[in-house]
């Protein structure tokens, strides 16, 4: 047990935060927080924000997606309803009702018309497009999934910046071949993290220890499959959290297995063995199924921040391929409607009460790179505060068996950690413990 | 997994178990799916042997020029107790290798058996690992178990430096070009490189120390760019570490395969070795090319029952699980009623089927969508 | 792949004969290209042991070194290679064709022609590659001279090998990857990178089908290997025995001939593949967008050719700048390459149909003259009804474009049992009224999709010397060493 662990979970990362907040007045060119799932990595950047903007410093903010822009603006925002706020976006953007919800927000095209705000946010792409202006800081987020040509192209508007990210969670890909610049401290394909610190070794590093989103239940498994050299832990205790199923049940395949995972925060609905197409229609309406099946049983989510009926809204579908997406959403149907299904790409960074999981793969006559890659498996099984229900062929075992391990390997490339097939059989391990075979 | 030792080597007939290398260990990684080879490697039957006896000779034949400059270049690295080598990992890989004593293991008395060689890898390797000298170790005999038989491993070269840990050294003769070689040769050098380390490791625990004194870095040692200077550089082989373990241990668990073959079942060359190798199931696939001695054997064993997986491993994954041409197409057309099961997949190649046609058709008439 | 690549595999297994995946030819085919079929000594990175290359299919150059581990003779080669590369450069420079003047007052040309290199395979690609790096930074006087022509050679297969990374450039094309783009075997990947036996599955010679052609293929006796590996049992008991003489002989002029004549064996049988693979290629039409990619081509080469006087050699690894503009124009390219394939060829377009993103059918109803008057101005708003069997997986809001006429716009409405309702947007003329033709009448086939070409912008580097801390700083500028010029090449 090391120090950080003796301490009460909210004062451990409350230590590592104040950490952080000191070393960017210590005059690093750099500073980069690790965050594991729903480690808090929002409110440190917003906390990041005001203490920066506190200090006078221009600060520009760069997030990867619209809509992360949009959820910092609502945070910072709300906790801070005096700051002034730029949010530079393209010609195409249509303002949300929870941006324009914010007078202290502007939004504007062009960098000079926020030339008096003191935090100005955009996308990655946004910023890539400007070709001056200069800000004493940046935060960037989700910094483990912007790749670093990226971060090239918006490094010159900044002197100093703090990265944030989860490391565990997808690395940046591209349709092209890239083999031309494996081994070079700059490959375009690494993630800005790690052309980062190839370049400034000594630059902080810290690490948020305490997942809040996930439960007793989760952080254990996940920290051991995704995050095995730093792991982190769950920020409520066993019993802090649980779902309450107010509808009885059937006694259905179904309903035992949302009770396992409302008993235990887990359940691994297994279908039979078989080789199948990416869109298993079996499969597809079992996961459809099983998400609709939950909404009926009129869950309600007790916790640490009180009790709240989990809706539609609160639950989310995640699997690997596009069309396995847009089946399940065919199958969903009416009942199923406000249900957020997506694949693993979109579900970064999102947080539900409980998940549904196809698993990659279920189904699978032979794993690919694809299938196994360890961040993939990461995001599916750590976006639920309560349970996560996964659906898979059985066979998956014994798919990993025998799977040939032969990657090619490139001079110079940090190895990947974890393995993917690693990862793959912990999860599976522990899913075992909470299988329910299909009726 | 002494118990299934006899049934093994029973298997093999009267011919003598094949020695295992760090090739045909390494190997064990490429299918470990398929029943067939599992059964052979673990029972040590000589796959080439038998592949040329069933008339598939495998097509792995060495040019000379690769064997001249492969040698050639070892011997100019080890030239001189190892100086080249020596001077490499002092300056290129930042090895504080100060004082060092160099050991060629290979030299002693000429003509002794591997045990006794191997006996005294192991005496050295004590001393060493007792004291703190740097010891670079030439032509050292490993051992490590495979499925009940012992197989002798030689490393090119152990260094050992002052911050107590040993490195295994991989000599190859590819080149390496502003930093970058062949991926799948790098790979191959890293898989060989890991049952090295697994093999020193083992004999470290043996001698009552930490197995972790073995780094898992090792250092590989080519030819750089066009010209014959060796180059060192670090790799790290923690991932082929864990499958070559763990291949390892699947190895041992051949005893279901035994238990389910036919009694009296051997491999010895004669008569009856087709049949003995056609009851053991293969997994083919286009990748066995590169790795098995028995690969054009089972792949005219699966293009002769019209099985998919013989056009690709992605090929068979996008038929969902269809095993036959026959079958997949028979579906596409619609002559084969698709039982429930496939029913989707049936549906998805009768509108792949169709949208082809279509296509076709439209071309033939002249047109373009 | 997917089900449609694999259905075709599976149809040309059971068919023994190699099925098409493309019904256009989807590469620009020169009228002269310059043919190349090099192999390198084997266990070397890039020592060249001879090359077969011309652009008559009749009479082929065969330029070999007798004794490849012999620096003096290898130089030699280079620059006998680089004679014949740089004439076909050379027979490509003259015509241009104006495009006006650019942003600085320049005359602006695009050369009419470029010089196309066919090569068997990939393997030849990177043996170029290696072979452009190891001279491209030799000297031309000083210690170590070269002839002018190696350098040169060297800078020009570092740019065929970089160009070859191009998504839809034909500068340097591969012909088993180009045959593979256009039809699909009865075997795996791996066995179509044997040349002669992916031309023995299209098109297989009497009396044999494409698997017996494909077996003879892989017997090297019969049917030597493309290169540039060299089969090992030529090497153990041919080419050695045949360099021992020449070395015997005090390189006697007739043992030359006889390292040469083992050599030629080697390779005529791909000389011919390579040129039966340019008929099969041309018996297809070219696709709709070849000619523009072609375009790009020139561009490329027109500027790599007028500013190859004052420029260096390229480096030996990308700066983070070059890399990451490079990968982005990679990125851009191979963006606009799989929606243009698409666009040429309704064999490719199946694929996004199968995907759900395009679907195809009859026009069986709608309003083709419906003006939307709920704002301030009517606009021209057609309905279409699309009758389709695809399994459409667009949402109504789609933005989708005709395949045939990838400018008529539309969005879906809706997707029912009865088709899918598609409302056009754009490109039926001006006016109120729809341009002549321009929509598309019931009873008519039609193909629509959301894929668009060019979705992918330009984008915005830093220049090299402000390249940014976090990428290690501005890099030392690229200046050619005595080192780099002196390299062993042994």
């Amino acid at each position: 047990m090391t120090a950080a662990d003796a301490l009460a979970p909210g004062d451990a990362a409350e230590a590592v935060v104040a950490a952080v907040l000191a070393d960017l007045g210590r005059g690093h060119r750099g500073v980069i927080v690790d965050s594991p799932p729903g480690a808090g990595k929002s409110t440190l950047v917003v906390r990041a924000t005001a203490h920066l903007a506190a200090a006078g410093d221009r600060l520009m903010i760069v997030a990867q997606t619209n809509e992360q822009v949009d959820d910092l603006i609502e945070r910072i925002a709300a906790k801070h309803p005096h700051l002034g706020v730029g949010r530079l976006s393209a010609a195409t953007y249509a303002p949300s009702a929870r941006v324009l919800a914010h007078p202290q927000v502007r939004v504007a095209q062009k960098a000079d018309d926020l030339a008096e705000q003191p935090v100005v946010i955009a996308t990655a792409a946004k910023w890539a497009t400007l070709t001056d202006g200069s800000w004493t800081w940046a935060i960037v987020d989700e910094a483990y999934q912007m790749r670093s040509d990226m971060l090239l192209r918006i490094a010159g508007r900044f002197d100093k910046a703090l990265f944030v990210g989860d490391p565990g969670q997808l690395d940046p890909f591209s349709t092209v071949e890239v083999e031309r610049w494996a081994g070079l401290t700059w490959d375009p394909m690494r993630s800005a993290v790690s052309v980062l610190l190839a370049h400034n070794p000594d630059l902080p590093v810290h690490r948020l220890p305490v997942s809040w989103r996930l439960p007793a239940s989760a952080a254990p498994v996940v920290a051991r499959a995704f995050y095995p050299f730093t792991g982190f832990r769950s920020g409520t205790g066993p019993g802090d959290r649980r779902l309450e199923l107010r509808a009885g049940g059937m006694g259905t395949a179904h309903d035992r297995a949302l009770e396992e995972a409302a008993a235990s925060g887990w359940a691994l609905y297994e279908l039979p063995a078989r080789h199948t197409l990416r869109t298993d229609a079996e499969a597809v309406r079992a996961t459809a199924a099983l998400a609709v099946r939950l909404l009926q049983r009129g869950p309600v989510a007790h916790s640490e921040q009180g009790s709240a009926e989990v809706g539609a809204d609160r639950i989310a579908i995640g699997a690997a391929h596009r069309d396995q997406v847009a089946a399940i959403r065919a199958a969903l149907g009416e009942e199923g409607a406000g249900i957020t299904v997506d694949t693993a790409n979109r579900l970064q960074g999102r947080e539900y009460d409980v998940t549904v999981v196809l698993h990659p793969l279920s189904g699978r006559r032979d794993a690919t790179a694809f299938h196994l890659e360890a961040g993939r498996l990461c995001v599916l099984t750590s976006r639920h505060r309560h349970a996560c229900v996964v659906v898979a062929r059985a066979g998956i075992p014994e798919l990993l068996d025998a799977h040939p391990s032969t990657e090619p390997v490139r001079l110079g490339v940090p190895v990947k950690f974890p393995d993917g097939w690693e990862a793959n059989q912990a999860v599976l391990a522990h899913l075992a413990e909470h299988r329910v075979a299909a009726g | 997994m002494t118990d299934t030792a006899p049934a093994l080597d029973r298997l093999r007939g009267d011919a003598p178990p094949r020695n295992h290398d760090a090739r045909t260990i390494a190997a064990l990684t490429a299918n470990p799916g398929c029943a067939r080879r599992g059964l052979m490697d673990a029972a040590g039957v000589d796959k080439d042997a038998v592949a040329r006896h069933l008339g598939f000779p495998a097509p792995f034949g060495q040019s000379q020029f690769a064997i001249t400059r492969g040698n050639g270049f070892e011997q100019q690295v080890k030239e001189n107790g190892c100086a080249e080598l020596l001077t490499l990992l002092r300056e290129r890989a930042g090895l504080d290798v100060a004082e060092v004593a160099y050991d060629d293991l290979e030299v002693v008395a000429g003509g002794e058996g591997r045990e006794l060689r191997h006996a005294r890898t192991r005496a050295l390797l004590g001393r060493a690992l007792d004291g703190d000298a740097g010891t670079l170790f030439d032509h050292p005999l490993l051992k490590l178990d495979i499925a009940g038989q012992p197989a002798y491993l030689e490393p090119d070269v152990i260094a050992f430096q002052l911050a107590g840990r040993f490195h295994v050294v991989e000599i190859k003769s590819f080149a390496v070009i502003d930093g970058q070689a062949e991926p799948e040769q790098v790979a191959a050098a890293a898989r060989q490189a890991a049952v090295y380390v697994l093999a020193l490791r083992r004999l470290v625990a043996e001698l009552g120390h930490d197995p972790a004194r073995v780094s898992h870095e090792v250092f590989l040692v080519c030819p750089e760019n066009f010209s014959n200077r060796p180059t060192a550089t670090a790799l790290d082989v923690r991932p082929q570490l864990a499958t070559v373990e763990r291949q390892l241990a699947r190895l041992t668990r051949v005893d279901r395969l035994v238990e389910a073959l036919p009694d009296g079942l051997t491999f010895a060359l004669g008569e009856e070795l087709p049949e003995t190798v056609r009851a053991v199931e293969a997994r083919y696939a286009p990748e066995c090319m590169a790795s098995c001695e028995m690969a054009i054997f089972c792949r005219d064993e699966a293009r002769a029952c019209g099985a998919t997986g013989v056009l690709g491993r992605s090929v068979r994954d996008d038929l969902g699980g269809v095993d036959s041409v026959a079958a997949a197409l028979e579906l596409a057309d619609g002559t084969r009623e698709a039982p429930p099961e496939l029913a989707e997949l049936a549906g998805q190649l009768r509108t792949a089927a169709r949208l082809r046609a279509e296509a076709l058709q439209l071309a033939a008439a002249g047109g373009v969508a | 792949m997917s089900v449609l690549t694999s259905l075709a595999q599976v149809q040309a297994a059971a068919a023994g004969v190699a099925q098409p995946v493309a019904t256009v030819r989807h590469c620009h085919l020169a009228a002269a290209p310059l043919v190349m079929v090099p192999l390198k000594m084997a266990g070397e990175a890039a020592a060249p042991l001879a090359v077969m290359l011309g652009s008559d299919r009749a009479a082929p150059e065969l330029l070999a070194v007798p004794q490849p581990r012999n620096r003096d003779l290898r130089f030699a080669f280079a620059a006998e290679f680089a004679k014949l590369v740089l004439e076909h450069v050379a027979a490509n420079v003259g015509a241009a064709e104006s495009l006006g003047e650019g942003k600085d007052g320049e005359e602006r040309v695009r050369y009419t022609e470029a010089p196309q290199i066919l090569l068997p395979n990939r393997g030849g690609v990177g043996f170029l590659r290696l072979l452009g790096r190891s001279t491209r930074f030799r000297r031309t006087e000083g210690p170590y001279a070269v002839e002018p022509a190696v350098p040169a050679l060297g800078r020009w297969l570092t740019w065929y090998a970089d160009r070859h990374d191009r998504p839809g450039s034909s500068l340097l094309l591969t012909m088993t990857e180009t045959l593979r783009l256009h039809w699909a075997t009865g075997q795996s990947s791996l066995e179509d990178g044997n040349l002669a036996a992916l031309v023995g599955w299209i098109d297989p010679p009497d009396g044999l089908d494409g698997p017996a052609a494909a077996r003879r293929a892989e017997d090297p006796v019969a049917s030597p290997p493309a290169g540039p590996a060299t089969d090992p049992t030529f090497d153990n008991e041919v080419l050695a025995p045949a360099i021992a003489a020449y070395d015997g002989a005090g390189r006697d002029p007739r043992a030359e001939e006889r390292v040469r004549d083992a050599l030629r064996g080697q390779l005529a049988p791909t000389w011919d593949l390579m040129w039966r693979s340019v008929d099969l290629l041309r018996t297809l039409p070219e696709g709709g967008s070849v000619a523009r990619r072609w375009e790009r081509d020139r561009d490329g080469f027109t500027w790599f050719h007028r500013s190859f006087a004052e420029s260096l050699p390229q480096p030996r690894r990308d700066i983070a700048v070059r890399a990451a503009r490079r990968l982005h124009d990679l990125e851009r390219a191979q963006d606009a390459y799989e929606a243009q394939r698409a666009f040429d060829d309704p064999l490719v377009m199946i694929e996004h149909r199968l995907n759900g993103l395009a679907f195809g059918g009859v026009v069986v109803g709608g309003d083709p003259a419906r003006l939307d008057e709920s704002g301030k101005r009517p606009k021209l708003r057609p309905h279409l009804l699309v009758a389709t069997g695809d399994p459409v997986r667009l949402d109504p809001g789609a933005t989708v474009v005709n395949a045939a006429r990838p400018g008529l716009k539309g969005r879906v409405l809706e997707v029912g049992a009865d088709g899918v309702l598609v409302e056009l947007t754009g490109g039926m003329g001006r006016g109120l009224v729809p341009a002549a033709g321009s929509v598309p009448q019931v009873g008519e086939r039609v193909v629509f999709t959301s894929l668009t070409e060019g979705s992918f912008g330009p984008a915005r580097f830093p220049e090299a010397e402000d390249t940014p801390w976090t990428h290690g700083g501005p890099p030392a500028e690229y200046v050619p060493t005595d080192e780099d010029a002196q390299e062993d090449w042994s």
